[in-house]
């Protein structure tokens, strides 16, 4: 009786955290540390997004299901990916869960950084569970507002130490941002302070910089001071990031996470994100490295990293590259010498290498052969099984070709009849009309690589000219690219001409807009031979690997039957939506209040060349596509430390920050704009007429309009909507402009490529295409501010830009809002634009230069992104009316937005 | 939906009670005499009705002669066309010694209605129901001021389940959303308040999803109205296995409703007292809440009749008390006045239950 008062005191003294799925999980002061599942993570694992992707929905519940069993108390969920419709991917898994009672046992942690996402996650769950997360970064008043929801709809919240400034990185910023959220949920919310779970930020130890010497001490002291000041709260975090820098070497990581979480615990973290297969047990941890890593977590020692570092190697040879390493990996034999040039990137000693293996060689063409595919096999190995990144295998490349062009004279003098040719023969092109190739130029280097010859046609290639060079070349496989939406249609038409002419030629179909639901469902059909979506680099080897393979008719049927199933379910999957006709959507528009809408009058009218220096631009770039680019996925600067691309993303940063040196001090690009600002209203709906200073109509754009049934109350919006109707008799205003940074970009480019070093010729195009986006948003802020000056004190961070946190908008031709790509014509004429700045538009509307952004200027505050979705073929025949061209025109335009 | 559900009547509303008085509830106040006495709820209506043995045309009475739709069975509508037999039932239950009778609203819903195509009417159903109750318990309580006798608004589980698939083959598919439930009930919620209910009862919750969205609503409604209403949660446990039906233990069941501020959770209908107990001991033991109990007449006959007599029923309640278990104690299907009236002769033997719950 005493020991239940004694224990009832203490629950008075601290309040359990109590959770629910079909089962309680009460976390008492007593509990032991709660284990929460990542493995049904979109952005963590790789093997969910996939299975999400593909709506393999039966699989990922057996991914929840292994969590559960393997002793996850805590199932987190996250759908954050840009190709996913987050949403609907939460809801749906969700609703399966709830239908599994072996993981539906568990309390789910609803985790996204969407609002949206979150809410729609909240509404589908009988028990309590946890929203992960909300903090002050969006300031005090949302902050308030998602606490409110989460309260009444029953569920605890991980509180990011995160505010308006910025993240929390050392203890006093922990104590700032946690007690001041704590005081508005407790005081303002009435939020129950045990439902209150700080997220801390756990940061990696050991790095070698100075300043994250206190990482862990700091979470420590944070934590500490929460359990301690802020009662009933909870600590929670992502584990491990700590060790982020002794990545490869597992026996240190797991005994850091060991050693943290200890420490952790003991200052009072409750829970985490644990994976449970990288954490030893504390006290199986060696005495020396228990010390060492200690030495490092607790800050004992000024040299701590050092030792650590030094007693890794002994603990698993990490890699470090000194000169004592150089001159051990000399001493191998020129085999092993040849393979770590190539999975190194090293050039420094490949010709060397090259010509002892050639010497000792029968033939020359043995080299390439025997000692180089060797090596090259083993950079596709490590690629193909994620251990190796593209860039490194980009690099891997410029050795290759470096080692293969010093022995071509030595091969070509020593040439037979009947040699042995390569893997096969591949054709690429960027189809016609579209002039983007970064993504074309990296498969090919990477099936270069692998042996195969390749056949590369450029940009903007005719199918006449695809078919014949096929033909003359009797080529294996022919690589489509295209980037922009128009290629979609001239793939199928490819397709088409192939099929008529009874072409036996496999295609390999890559790019920005395609996709594996477009191929099976729309360009597969045309063609009997075998059609197939290729989108990332390392897949291409093996998929052209196996077109060519001696078991090619089985892979090719499998590839058939894969997508032919992949097209009935898609077609029969189609969300049946509802559909208003054009005049109901009309008649829903969004209606802003007009009456009490008065427009800024820009301080400048008619249009304005802009040139800049390209310095001006740099602070604007945003970095995450550029890594997008490499096909490593994540945010800067977050990739740079991110666990598995982390490494492969710093070095290629590195690279990037030395070239962009060079571009600034040799003013390698120009950058060259215009835009203009005209009085404008909306007319019939759905049009926007422009005028001159004098009320002269001028040109006149026409933008689509949604048509899907919306939720009641939801407008169905075209971007005319933005702007203030004529017979309101109000004068309004919106803008246009075109930017470009392209000039000299091929010419520069195609230097590095014929030096062989498509490494860079890659780069330089990638940064381009940065300094055009860069430009666009540099342009856009000064219009807001001073041209047309309707948000002259705006004041935004970087991010915030990045984020489109601005008033008003600059939606582009050919995206989401307005996916016609016709409206760039009556930009072009509008704004002179071809002979102010020289940039043209190809048959399909593609801008060349590629490195170039245009778009319009909306400055209502009210006015936002969106996407416009399906329409229907009534709003399409409208369209070609306003248009003044045929519906069919139309039709080929419009099509990929037109619901079937 | 339908659009029918905005076309609601505008009726008048100024007889409900906590709208003239504000924020502040006037006398009687129930949350000071659950302190002072365990509270006694009324048994079955729809058992009562039953007697009453009423045909398609008296459903229909004159105001629905013409309907196109088959009305009968729907008792909700026998409020508007039958109003003398529903406060003949409200007056037994308060004479056999009830303290809080339910509204006759269960199904009152726009989800639970359109089975009978009377959406539109789910206003003024909800309001006349809370009316007719209004009108008994205050005739009572005139009679007899040192018992104050209150009206719940009876909130019923409606047809349909947030988190469960009707089709066993498509598991992921849902016949209603937390939207629409939370419309629906937002709408009964504001008809009963409006009506003039004292409390507000969220019961036989076989789907927790359901109780979700209508505490979601209530709270929505006291937030627009700055008003308070003391909220009753009863929960249905289905069978042994110790689960409501979609799926949830006592216990997680009663952490997924414990974010809103309760008068008192419990369970009710589906089993009979006696084995209702257990899972009453699990709540009493987790929850600082006061616990109700409104169980069935025992389990159904082969003829789905409940023949547990009150003499057993109450043998079965009294067990209850001597366990210190309860604080607002009533009988769901297949009781009547003569069971309600054995239960509140024992009940005021016993002193209401105080939570020593850890949870």
């Amino acid at each position: 009786m005493a020991k239940q008062n004694k224990k009832m005191a203490e629950a008075e003294k601290r309040r359990n955290l109590v959770l629910s799925g079909l089962e309680p999980l009460i976390i008492t002061p007593e509990s032991v540390f709660v284990n929460i599942g990542e493995r049904t993570n979109v952005t963590g694992s790789r093997k969910f997004l996939r299975l999400i992707k593909e709506e393999k929905y039966d699989e990922a519940l057996s991914i929840a299901k292994e969590q559960v069993e393997g002793g996850a108390q805590i199932i987190d969920i996250n759908m954050d990916e840009g190709m996913l419709d987050g949403e609907y991917a939460m809801v749906k898994f969700l609703n399966l869960i709830a239908a599994e009672p072996d993981i539906a046992r568990v309390p789910i942690m609803i985790d996204s950084s969407k609002w949206h996402i979150i809410e729609a996650g909240l509404k589908v769950v009988q028990g309590k569970s946890v929203v992960n997360s909300i903090s002050l970064k969006e300031g005090e008043e949302q902050f308030i507002h998602h606490a409110q929801l989460i309260k009444r709809y029953g569920a605890a919240a991980i509180i990011m130490a995160f505010d308006e400034v910025g993240q929390a990185d050392n203890f006093e910023r922990r104590v700032e941002i946690c007690q001041r959220s704590y005081d508005i949920l407790v005081n303002k919310v009435g939020f129950p302070p045990q439902d209150i779970i700080f997220d801390l930020n756990i940061f990696p130890v050991a790095t070698g910089m100075e300043e994250h010497r206190l990482n862990a001490l700091d979470f420590f002291r944070g934590t500490k001071w929460v359990r301690e000041n802020l009662p009933h709260a909870h600590i929670s975090g992502g584990v491990s990031n700590v060790s982020f820098s002794f990545r490869g070497n597992d026996t240190v990581r797991e005994a850091m996470h060991s050693v943290f979480l200890y420490h952790a615990i003991k200052n009072g973290m409750t829970m985490g994100i644990v994976n449970p297969e990288m954490l030893s047990i504390y006290d199986e941890i060696p005495k020396d490295l228990l010390e060492h890593v200690e030495d490092v977590i607790l800050n004992r020692r000024d040299d701590a990293t050092e030792r650590l570092l030094d007693f890794a190697e002994n603990v698993k040879g990490g890699p470090k590259s000194t000169e004592k390493e150089i001159q051990e990996w000399r001493l191998g034999t020129v085999q092993e010498r040849i393979t770590y040039s190539l999975v190194k990137g090293v050039d420094a000693f490949i010709e060397e290498d090259v010509e002892e293996a050639r010497l000792a060689a029968t033939k020359p063409i043995e080299v390439i052969e025997i000692n180089l595919m060797t090596g090259m096999n083993v950079v596709g190995d490590l690629f193909g099984s994620g251990k190796m990144f593209l860039p490194q295998v980009v690099k891997s490349a410029r050795v290759m070709k470096k080692a293969v062009a010093y022995l071509l004279p030595f091969i070509e003098a020593a040439k037979q009849v009947g040699d042995k040719e390569g893997n096969g023969k591949i054709l690429m092109a960027t189809v016609k009309g579209d002039v983007h190739d970064i993504g074309k130029n990296i498969v090919s280097v990477v099936l270069a690589c692998n042996n195969y010859e390749i056949i590369d046609l450029g940009v903007m290639v005719s199918p006449e000219k695809i078919i014949a060079a096929a033909i003359e070349n009797d080529v294996d496989i022919i690589g489509l690219s295209g980037l922009i939406t128009p290629s979609l249609d001239e793939m199928v038409y490819l397709a088409k001409e192939l099929d008529k002419r009874g072409m036996k030629i496999p295609v390999m179909i890559g790019g920005a807009t395609t996709s594996r639901a477009h191929t099976a469902v729309k360009i597969a059909p045309q063609y009997r031979e075998t059609v197939i979506h290729v989108n990332d680099a390392s897949r291409a080897v093996t998929v052209a690997g196996n077109l060519l393979d001696d078991n090619r008719e089985k892979y090719t049927a499998d590839i058939r039957t894969e997508y032919d199933a992949f097209r009935e379910t898609f077609l029969s999957r189609s969300r049946d939506k509802n559909f208003l006709s054009i005049e109901d959507a009309r008649r829903n528009k969004l209606q802003l209040d007009w009456a009490n809408f008065t427009p800024v009058k820009p301080n400048i009218i008619g249009e304005q060349v802009v040139e800049v220096d390209l310095d001006v631009l740099v602070p604007y770039i945003d970095w995450t596509p550029f890594f997008q680019t490499w096909e490593l996925h994540g945010k800067y600067p977050a990739i740079l430390t991110d666990e598995v691309v982390g490494e492969q993303a710093t070095s290629v940063f590195a690279d990037a920050q030395a070239m962009l040196e060079v571009i600034l001090k040799e003013k390698k690009l120009q950058a060259k704009g215009i835009y203009g600002i005209f009085p404008a209203n909306q007319i019939n709906d759905d049009d926007i007429q422009l005028y001159d200073e004098n009320g002269k109509e001028l040109e006149k754009f026409l933008t689509l309009r949604q048509q899907s049934q919306k939720t009641k109350g939801a407008p169905n919006i075209a971007l005319a909507d933005f702007i203030a109707p004529k017979d309101n008799g109000v004068t309004d205003y919106m803008g246009a402009f075109c930017v470009t940074t392209g000039f000299g970009v091929d010419e520069w480019a195609d230097e590095y490529r014929d030096n062989l070093d498509d490494y860079n010729s890659i780069m330089v195009k990638a940064l381009a295409d940065r300094f055009a986006e860069a430009f666009a948003e540099y342009l856009h802020e000064k219009v807001r501010k001073e041209s047309w000056g309707y948000d002259s004190d705006e004041t935004l961070s970087k991010e915030d830009l990045i984020k489109e946190n601005y008033k008003g908008i600059r939606p582009a031709p050919g995206y989401p809002a307005c996916p016609d790509h016709l409206e760039k014509p009556t930009i072009w004429k509008l704004l002179d634009v071809e002979n102010k700045i020289g940039v043209t538009l190809t048959e399909s509307m593609a801008m060349w230069p590629a490195s170039s952004v245009s778009g319009y200027y909306f400055g209502n505050p009210q006015s936002k992104y969106f996407g416009l979705g399906k329409i229907k073929e009534d709003q399409v025949i409208d369209y070609a009316k306003r248009r003044s061209i045929s519906t069919d025109m139309a039709m080929k335009w419009l099509n990929p937005n037109i619901a079937d | 939906m339908r659009l029918s559900v905005l076309a609601v009547k505008k009726i008048n509303k100024s007889f409900a009670p906590w709208r003239l008085s504000g924020k502040k509830q006037v006398m009687p106040n129930i949350q000071e005499e659950i302190k002072k006495r365990i509270l006694v709820l009324d048994g079955a209506m729809g058992t009562m009705l039953q007697r009453y043995n009423f045909s398609e045309e008296d459903f229909r009475g004159e105001r629905f002669k013409d309907f196109p739709h088959s009305l009968k069975g729907n008792n909700d509508l026998l409020s508007l066309t039958q109003p003398k037999a529903i406060k003949e039932v409200h007056a037994l239950y308060f004479e056999a010694g009830a303290d809080i009778v339910e509204t006759n609203t269960f199904s009152g819903t726009t989800i639970g209605m359109a089975d009978y195509h009377l959406e539109e009417y789910v206003y003024e159903l909800n309001y006349e129901s809370a009316k007719l109750a209004r009108e008994v318990a205050d005739e009572f309580t005139a009679k007899n001021p040192d018992k104050p006798r209150f009206v719940a608004g009876s909130i019923g589980p409606t047809n349909r389940t947030a988190s469960m698939s009707p089709d066993v083959n498509d598991p992921g598919y849902r016949a209603v959303t937390f939207d629409d439930l939370r419309i629906a009930y937002k709408q009964q919620v504001e008809a009963l308040m409006d009506g003039g209910c004292d409390l507000l009862l969220v019961e036989t919750i076989f789907d927790t999803l359901n109780a979700k969205a209508a505490l979601f609503a209530i709270e929505q409604v006291k937030e627009e109205r700055n008003v308070d209403i003391p909220i009753m949660v009863s929960g249905t446990i289905t069978d042994a296995s110790g689960r409501t039906l979609s799926g949830q233990t006592v216990e997680a069941f009663l952490i997924s409703v414990s974010h809103i501020p309760l008068l008192s959770v419990g369970f009710n209908c589906a089993l009979g007292a006696d084995l209702l107990k257990p899972y009453l001991q699990t709540l009493s033991h987790n929850t600082s809440f006061n616990i109700s109990a409104h169980p069935n007449a025992g389990l159904p006959n082969a003829f789905g009749e409940y023949d547990e007599t009150p003499e057993e029923m109450q043998s079965q309640i009294r067990s209850y008390l001597d366990d210190n278990l309860i604080n607002i104690i009533g009988g769901c299907c297949g009781t009547t006045p003569g069971h309600i009236k054995l239960i509140a002769d024992i009940a005021k033997d016993y002193k209401p239950r105080v939570s020593t719950a850890t949870m």
